[in-house]
This record gives C-alpha cells, structure tokens and sequence, in this order.
C-alpha cells in the first residue's frame, strides 16, 4: 500500500494544489483530513499492491485492514470462545462444545472492515481531500506520479509532500517454498475458508496474537520461534505470555528455524526445520504456514532517490528528525516507514495530525515517542507503557530501580474455575523518593482498557506514593495496580489474597 | 550509630505514645526492605520481638522480617509487667518499688545467663544505655536505676503500669468488613494485640453470612459476579455473530449461578478467617455493645455474653438494607441482603429505588431474562452525574428494563406462597393521587442504607451520631467526638461509601495510631463504577456539582459518543456509550470531571483515577497516545466541547 498526503501548489503540471499531500493508510487520512481543515488543497495517494497470494483491500492502511481492527476482531471472536466455555459455572446451559465457524467470522470481519474503507472515502469527501487510488513514485521533489486504471498517466505537485506508505510483511527470502505456499498477515483476515491446521512463524506480536485467536477459535495451532519472544517488550512478561498460551493449547517449537516448505500430494504443506542448537530436521504437515517475521517498509517503489529523500541503509526506511523532516526540507514522513519510531496506528495519527498543525496552523509541538502505551492482544492481553525492567535497570542501575509486583485473581475468574497463574502486574520505578514510575506492565483480561488511564499518568509524572493514594475500584483488575505493595526486591510472595 | 535518632539518654517519656522505642525503630513494612540494617547484630534482632510483644500469646508478627531466635534466656520469661535486665549484686531498689506498687518484676540477671553479655550488649545498643539495670515497662524503656525513681516521682510509672493492666487489648474493632478487617490486620502488623468483634444480624427474611461484611457477601462480591453472568449472556448472543454455532436456545439457571457464587463466597469468608489468625487478631463472632468507657460487651449467638476492655476502638458496622415502613415490606420483600443467596430464581421482579444497588440488581437479574421493573421515586442514582444516569436507565430501558417513575409503594400483599411465590403491590404516585397495582413474584427493596449504629451502646460512652443518618461524624483522623473511639468505612459521615475507600482509611488509620505514620486518607476523587448492562465509571465531579462549584462559564466539557469495536460486528447499536470529562478553564484545564458508559468502565477509569491524582489536564490527554483499539483510547481525541453544541454522533467508523 502506498499512501501519500500531498499538498500541491502554485500553476503548472497537470493538477495543481495548494498543499499538497503524499500517502495512504490511516495516518495519511489523518493527515490529509487535518490540512484540509486548515483550508489547504490536499491529495491523497493510496494504492495497495496486492499480497504475493494476490490479497488486497481498499483505504485505510494496514490497521483498518489488515491489522488492529480484523485482528482485535478476531481476538474478540477467540475471548467470546472462552466466554462460552465460562457460561455454564454461570448458569448458562449450553451444551459444548460450540464448534466455530471460520467463514461466518470471517465475512462478519470484513464487511465490518469493508465498511470502514467507506468511511474513509466519504470522509476525505467531506473534508474536500481529492483521493487517487493510483500508484504513485516520485518524479521530482516536488511531483509525484502515477498511472490509473485506463493507463492515463496523473501527475501531481505540491508545496509539501508526506510520505506514510507503511510497510508490508517480510517473506523469508532462502527458504523454498517460503513465497509459494506461505501466507502472511496481510492475507489471513481475508481468507475465505478455515486456514485449518496453521504453522505461525515469527515471534513478534502478530505472530502471538495471531496463533492466540487461531488457537481460540479451536484450530490446531503451533508457533515456530528462532530465539525470544516479543522482542524490545519486557522478557518476563513476554515469557508468561507465551507460558499462558502453551497451557491453553497454542504448541511451541523454540529454538527452530524452517528450511523449507513443500506441497504433498493431498494439498497439505510439508514444512521442514532445525533444531538450531542440535541440528536436527524435522518434519510437520500443515494446512497454512504463516510468515510472522517482521514487516519491510514500503519504499522501494516510491523513487525517493529522484526527490532526494534518504533512507537507513540496513532498513530501507526514512530518516526523518523530529518534526519528521526527511532530508528534502518540505518531505516528510510518518508512520511505519520512518525509522526508529514505534510501529503504532496512534502513534503515526498524532504524528500526521501535529506535523500537519505545524505545516499549517502555526503550532511547534513535536511529537513525544516517549512513554508510549501499548497492548498485545494474546489471549491473556498484554499492556504496558513505558520502560521494561530491563531498559529501566540498563539506564539506572539494579541498585536504584525498584519493582513492585502481584499475581492476582480476576474475579470472573473464581466462578468460571480459571487458572490465573499468568495474571500479573508490574510497576517499575526508582527507588529513591518520590519512586517515580518508570513503567508498568499489566498481563490479564482488558488490559488495553487497563494501561490507557496509567498511561496518562505516567505522563504526568506519577510516583509510586500518588499511584498508592489512588483509591482502587472494586471489583476489577486494573485495581490490582494501584494495591502494589510487595516489591521484588524483598523477595515476598506477590500473590494476592482476599479483597 | 546512633540506633534511635529521636531518643538518647536519660528518658523523659511525656506520654505513653508515640512509644519512644517502637516509633524509633525501623518499622516492619509489608512491602519494605526486609533485611536489617548489616550493622546490627543478629542479637539485637533477636530481641526486638521478646521487647516489643512481652507476651507470646500477643503474637507478636514480624511479618517481613526475619523471624530470628530469641536468646534462650529471654525466651521463656513471661515479659507481661516490668522487665528489668540488671545484675544480681543488686538493683539499686528498683525490685522493691516495684514489689511495693504490688507489681511483680521480671528479673533478668545478665552474669547469670550464659549469653548475659550478648544481651547486654543487645541492650545497650537498643538503649543507648550501657549501664544496669535497665528498666522496661510495658514495652517502653524507662531507663536505669535514677530513672525510674524520678518516673515513680512524676507518677510516669504508675501511668505506664497502668497502661498495660488496664485494657485486655490494644485495639478493638467492631465489624468484619473491608474497613475493619484491614485496620485490623494492620495494627496487628505493627504487633497490636487486637480483637475483630463481627456479628450479622439475620435480614428479616433470615438470610445471614460469614465474616468480611458487605462487599464479600451481600455486595460487590456477589453483585459483580452476577453482572458478570449477565454479560456472559450477552457475550452468547454476541458469539453467533463471530462465527460460533450453537442453535438450541439458551436458557439461565439460577441455582447452578448461585451456588457457584456462594461456594467463592465461603471461601473468602474462610480466607478472612485465616488470614487474622496468622496474624494473631482475635476474632469472636459476636455482637458488640458499649456498657461503659473502654469496655464493650459482646453477646454470642447463644446469648452467652463476655467482655473486653481496649484502649482504643474503631468502629466499623457498616449499613445495612432499609425498609419501607410500610405494610407487609419485612414480611415479603427482600433486599441485597438476601438476593444473592436466593435458592431459588426471584422470577417476576420489582425493584424499589433508584440507587445504584436497585439499578445493578435490576440489570443482572433482566440479563437473565427475567421480566423486571424498577420502581423510581424521583432521580436515577442521585449524587452522581445526571445526564449519565439518565443513560444508564435509557441503556436499561432499551434492553427490556421497565422504568416506574414517580411512584411509591404503600403496600405489599401475599397473594400466592412458594419459591418464589406472588406479591400484590399497591404503589401510589409521588405526583397525584393514582393508585397501580402490580402482581410479582418477589419485590426487591433497594431505597437506601442505615448506619448500623444505634443499638451498641454508643450513648454510654459518648459517642455522638448524626441522629437523622445514624452516621458518626469523624474528624480527618477518623475521630470520633470520643478520643478512643474511631469510625471507618460505610458507617463515617461524609465519606464516600465504597469498600476501597473503607480499606484504605482502615490501613492508614491503624499506621496512624500504631506506627510512624501521619498519612492521612485522601477523600478526594475517589473513583468508582456502577455495574449497570452498560457499566458507568466517573472519578471526581459530576457536572451539575462542578457548575455549582465553578460556575459553567469557567469549565468546559468534551464528550463523545463511541462505539466499541467489539459491538460493530456483534450489530451491537452505535452512539450510546459515551465519554465526557470536565474541564477547569481556570486552571489550564485540569480535568475536575471523568465520566465513561461503555464496556468495562471500572478497568478503564482507574488509571485515570490514578492520573488525575497527578494533575490530569485537557493538554496531557491531547499528548498522550491511544492504545488501539480499545474504549479507552476515546479520551485521547476528545476534541468536541458541550458548548459547541457541535453533533456527537458517530457515523461508521
């Protein structure tokens, strides 16, 4: 997908704009949308280049499409599995098992997304933003160009160009078959029928998230990983991740890495791969293998080098400083395909929206990447804003960071027979007065509702003592937070008893 | 080093507390660094439980510390009364005073014990005092030999003597609920002998239950766990739209619920009861009763009757239901009390009230399918923020909820027995002089709760109570206008009446009066949820109170209308959960007012509770990212004021 907000100016070329606007995807909506706004003329380019299985999808980037809102769907769809199992302690008679239907979720997700890709139009509409769905590289550094759908070539200048493009899932590019057989994330939300049995290869979060919602729908479901889990996110956490979807079904092959997937007779796919410390094959058949390894950024096609915008070259993607100013002073890039920056849908709509205040309505707020709160959405979810433990005693020290801790019991729980062994939250913060806190991570249902608040409050510069006087609500599991009495350091036992 | 920074040499002890020894110590802390200063050594350790906690039967708990052995000298020794480390060639007469103020002395001689000069050592440096013999009376360290002369003197000694004979306990707390329970366990942290006084009266309709109060058996416990099987019918309905297939149609049993909810409940009320012991707090189940200063009477089921006398005492009874006063309402109607222990399905229901126990019920048991209505005098949830009141009655309403406004029962008739049976309710309009009649199969009570403080004898002590409320007024401290007597939780006047809150003031006030501590609890911008169908959580004010506080044209109000992703695809309806926060102009927009209707409304609101304990404002919730996609991230892009007037409503995405 290719998404370009640009804000065109003076006379010349074929079409002319006041400001101009290069990208596609929610950020270049968002963006787009916001100049608009601001009573400039803005174009939107968009066009997604179709998955090497030969999906695609209509406007709104990744996230609308197949990202957050399919995912977040699916996950809902996989927690409403439990649920099920959950009515009976409750009164509920319903014979079980239920078995589920891929193709009814399936459809219900993508009409849901389809009218989302609606909206966007309309709303671009509404805002006089003129979108192209045309794919589009630079032609200078201040034209793009792009052929539509009759072969009539468009060209489009503009005063001020932003590039959010996005990035696409990578293929593994020496293992046979990896391309052929293998889907990704950009096709599983769009599958027709049941992936069935699946091989998910990866171990960033959406391979987690999705084995978590295959594993919950009921499908055979196992995760292939080559060294950690959920690299950069805190490694204690991310091992109960993984511990809590091991003891719910999801199986796990550590320390493997595939070599090669083949085709059988009877359409099964024949996935091979070693043991990376023994060296040893082995062998697995599958229905659907899933690449989960990790996205490119989508900047090869765009031309950057005819407008003079650089790129990492280990990463391919921009270098922007921090009003996201590329080298060529009026492009700019956001989202995904900026290096170094979190690959987060809100994260890239605050981006487009303040760089977009400070183009063209006089603000000179920067974007703060600090202290951005985000959530896995694993069976048992994932929260956290802030540092890890880890980054937090590499920049302080062991000896001034403290962490306070509990595994604690969600009441809804108790009566459905859970097991909450995985139900945790940590707070780290220094340890001399006034124990700012530095991070906090929170693993148990909700937890996307549950961090958002702290969020705040860490950006307001909460210290353990204000995070304690906060009086809890009861009964939830975010009041867990703010009952962290019990520190590691003391080596107390951090289970929770009682209300 | 310097061991006791605030107490050095010759003792002068003006009153009893802060004890001079106990207040210098480093505190054991629940959640502190356990480990002992290194240049302590394990001696001393070892003899601060024997010092602190005399008696073995006190139980003094060290809970986070090491618990080290006490010299085997010191082990044995009844330590109740003076204790006096010294050696045998004599102690300067102190023995003899205290034979002559018919006390008898524990004598330790330290050139007669094996390991004398270890303790000594011990001593002294707990002491600063090198010399003997060295004085303790009831846990404070009195001095040497001039000491306690000059204590005998200013009639000190007799004082401290006294303090420790006179009162069977430190600390009595009466009522086992959430504000009771956890001062309690705090105070016997701090190595209080303390005893937990709990009794529950049976409801009229006879429903009684174990220790921990209201919120674990009668309230949030139980209400939450409802709501939750009512969410959990939903969640089936929801599940055929992603995909799960199941045809017949499901139907609630009540007594399968019920009995799994009661089993968590017995488990808890077990739970309670072995965590006081651990924590060597005496608990009796019994009803207690004032008779005289510093002494309660508490009477057993069986009527037996003992007493006990304290030092101090807390109050913490709680509220229980109220009743109409009206024909027939103690004989048939039930309340909260006995809802949720219901062995069998209440069938038809009405609900009588407004508050936000009426509401709570009536959503559950309508989640179940159960034809319920609500019977409302005026207001929905009075005291909290109208417009999202009038909300939650409309969600309700939408989903099958009936609403009787403006009416008022006046008599309740048995038509038919049985389980349930059926009631003839005769209600009159607030209004007017109509009259309706409805038949249910059982009338639930929710209109309010009194304190549960007239029958214990308050009056003879002297603790005042607000007569019309039956609420004691407390100063900041949890004082009642009796020094001695305390009051926490739902029973205190004024406070918000929520099981945290109980909690919190309960710890702090037992660190208050037994440990270092000056911490007050904060009162203000408590959070908390209602757990209607579509939960309410707020934290801070409501609009109407921030206009009276304020006035409207120094505020300013974003809101919006969402919808939660989880609904699109369950075809769940858009534009009615709703979020909406209040802002000060004057005061660069702090957020004053935090109001959310949608699915887990408590999960979100606490950490913006936490938030505006550090300042929130209008700026901060712009700069801070969403996390998507969820409910909460709505309040990061709140963009559309009240006074815009601007259109709310969303249109697909």
């Amino acid at each position: 997908m290719a998404a370009m907000a640009v804000a065109l100016r003076g006379l010349g070329g074929r079409f002319r704009w006041r400001t101009q606007a290069v990208a596609g995807g929610v950020r270049g909506a968002a963006r787009g949308a916001a100049a608009a706004q601001l009573g400039r003329k803005v174009a939107v380019v968009d066009y997604v280049e179709p998955s090497p299985q030969g999906t695609r999808w209509g406007l709104g980037g990744t996230c609308v499409n197949v990202g957050c809102i399919p995912k977040k769907l699916m996950h809902q769809a996989a927690l409403l599995g439990g649920l099920i199992q959950d009515a009976p302690h409750y009164g509920w008679e319903v014979a079980q098992p239920v078995p589920h239907d891929w193709r009814k979720m399936a459809e219900a997700v993508q009409n849901h997304v389809k009218s989302l890709n609606w909206g966007h139009r309309v709303q671009l509409q509404d805002r006089k933003v003129k979108y192209f769905n045309i794919k589009a590289s630079f032609v200078d550094e201040h034209t793009v160009c792009g052929v539509a759908k009759g072969g009539k070539e468009i060209l489009l200048s503009a005063d001020h160009i932003i590039i959010a493009t996005g990035g696409r899932p990578r293929y593994p590019t020496h293992i046979e078959g990896a391309l052929e057989y293998g889907i990704t994330s950009d096709d599983i939300f769009w599958l027709k029928e049941s992936p069935g049995k699946t091989l998910v290869v990866g171990a960033s979060y959406v391979a987690l998230e999705c084995a978590g919602f295959l594993t919950g729908i009921g499908l055979d479901t196992t995760v292939m990983i080559r060294s950690i889990p959920l690299r950069g996110f805190d490694q204690q956490m991310s091992s109960m991740v993984i511990e809590h979807m091991a003891s719910h079904g999801t199986q796990f092959l550590r320390g493997c890495a595939p070599s090669r997937v083949r085709r059988l007779p009877d359409g099964h796919l024949q996935v091979t791969w070693e043991d990376c410390t023994t060296g040893k094959e082995d062998t697995g058949t599958f229905d659907t293998v899933l690449w989960a390894i990790g996205r490119v950024p989508d900047t090869r096609s765009l031309n950057l080098e005819k407008a003079g915008v650089d790129t990492s070259p280990d990463t391919q993607k921009i270098l922007v400083d921090s009003r996201e100013g590329t080298s060529v002073p009026h492009i700019y890039a956001i989202g995904d395909v900026v290096e170094g920056r979190p690959e987060l849908t809100p994260t890239a709509i605050m981006a487009g929206r303040l760089l977009v205040q400070r183009l063209f309505g006089g603000s000179s707020d920067l974007m703060d990447y600090d202290n951005v709160p985000t959530t896995v959405f694993t069976p048992l979810e994932y929260g956290c804003v802030g540092l890890s433990e880890e980054e937090a005693v590499a920049r302080h020290g062991q000896e001034h960071v403290e962490v306070y801790h509990a595994h604690y019991k969600p009441l809804e729980f108790t009566v459905a027979g859970r097991d909450a062994s995985q139900c945790y939250v940590k707070m780290v913060c220094l340890r001399e007065p006034p124990q700012l806190v530095l991070g906090l991570h929170f693993l148990g249902p909700n937890a996307g509702e549950v961090t958002q608040g702290f969020a705040l409050g860490i950006k307001c510069g909460a210290s353990y003592a204000q995070v304690m006087r906060t009086v809890g609500i009861h009964p939830t599991c975010s009041e867990e937070v703010v009952k962290l009495r019990i520190s590691k350091r003391s080596g107390l036992d951090p289970t929770v008893t009682g209300c | 080093m310097s061991l006791c920074p605030g107490w050095a040499g010759p003792l002068t002890v003006e009153k009893p507390r802060p004890n001079p020894i106990t207040a210098a110590w480093p505190r054991p802390r629940p959640h502190g660094d356990p480990t002992p200063p290194e240049d302590l050594s394990a001696a001393v350790w070892s003899l601060v439980p024997a010092l602190y906690a005399p008696c073995a039967s006190r139980g003094w708990c060290c809970s986070g510390w090491p618990r080290l052995e006490t010299p085997e000298c010191l082990s044995t020794r009844p330590l109740l009364g003076p204790f006096l480390a010294g050696r045998a060639v004599g102690h300067g007469g102190v023995k003899e005073l205290f034979s002559s103020l018919g006390v008898e002395c524990n004598v330790l001689e330290l050139d007669q014990v094996d390991d004398g000069a270890k303790v000594q050592e011990v001593l002294s440096e707990i002491t600063n005092q090198k010399t003997v013999p060295n004085v303790f009376v009831n846990k404070v360290h009195v001095g040497g030999c001039d000491q306690t002369f000059q204590a005998y003197q200013s009639g000190l000694l007799q004082k401290l003597l006294q303090e420790d004979s006179a009162y069977d306990y430190d600390l009595i707390i009466v009522g086992g609920g959430s504000g009771g329970l956890s001062c309690a366990k705090e105070a016997a942290i701090l190595g209080k002998k303390v005893m937990v006084l709990d009794f529950v009266v049976p409801s009229p309709q006879g429903t009684s239950w174990g220790l921990g109060g209201t919120c674990v058996n009668v309230g949030c416990i139980p209400k939450k766990l409802m709501h939750q099987a009512a969410l959990l019918g939903q969640a089936l309905c929801d599940s055929r739209k992603f995909g799960w297939e199941y045809n017949q149609q499901v139907k609630h049993n009540w007594e399968t619920m019920t009995k799994a909810i009661q089993n968590h409940i017995s488990s808890l009320n077990w739970g309670y009861r072995l965590s006081l012991r651990e924590k060597a707090v005496a608990y009796v189940n019994s009803y207690g009763e004032f008779v005289e200063h510093h002494k309660i009477k508490a009477t057993n089921k069986k009527g037996q009757e003992t007493y006990y006398t304290a030092a101090q005492f807390v109050i913490a009874t709680g509220e229980r239901p109220r009743y109409l006063g009206i024909q027939g309402d103690k004989e048939y109607c039930i309340t909260s009390d006995d809802l949720f222990s219901l062995p069998y399905c209440p069938g038809k229901t009405l609900v009588v009230g407004a508050s936000y126990v009426a509401l709570e019920c009536a959503g559950f048991l309508a989640g179940f399918g159960l034809d319920v209505t609500v019977m409302v005098r005026s207001i929905l949830l009075r005291g909290f923020d109208q417009e999202m009141a009038e909300k939650v009655g409309s969600y309700m309403e939408q989903h099958g909820v009936k609403f009787l406004r403006k009416f008022i029962p006046v008599m309740i008739q048995q038509l038919e027995k049985g389980s349930p049976g059926k009631l003839k309710v005769l209600a009159k309009s607030t209004e007017g002089t109509e009259t309706i009649e409805g038949v249910y199969n059982t009338v639930l009570l929710a209109i309010g709760r009194d304190s549960c403080t007239r029958k214990m004898g308050l009056e003879k002590i002297g603790v005042k109570i607000n007569e019309k409320s039956g609420k004691i007024p407390v100063n900041d401290v949890e004082q009642t206008s009796v020094p001695y007597v305390y009051a926490v939780g739902d029973v205190s006047e004024g406070k918000p009446e929520l099981t945290p809150v109980a909690i919190q003031s309960g710890k702090l006030l037992a660190r208050r009066l037994f440990g270092a501590s000056l911490e007050k609890c904060d009162y203000i911008n408590v959070p908390t949820t209602v757990f209607t169908p579509l939960e309410y959580g707020c934290c801070g004010l409501a609009e109407e109170k921030a206009i009276e506080v304020y006035k409207k044209e120094n505020l300013e109000i974003y809101h919006t209308l969402f919808w939660p992703l989880e609904w699109t695809v369950a075809g769940r309806e858009n534009n009615t959960c709703y979020a909406k926060i209040i802002c000060n102009k004057l005061d660069h927009d702090r957020v004053i007012g935090f109001h959310i209707l949608g699915p887990n409304a408590g999960e979100v609101t606490q950490g913006f509770a936490a938030a505006m304990k550090c300042g929130l404002t209008k700026q901060l919730l712009d700069d801070t990212i969403g996390i998507h996609p969820t409910c909460g991230e709505v309040f990061t892009t709140l963009e559309i004021t009240k006074s815009s007037g601007l259109d709310i409503t969303q249109k697909g995405c």
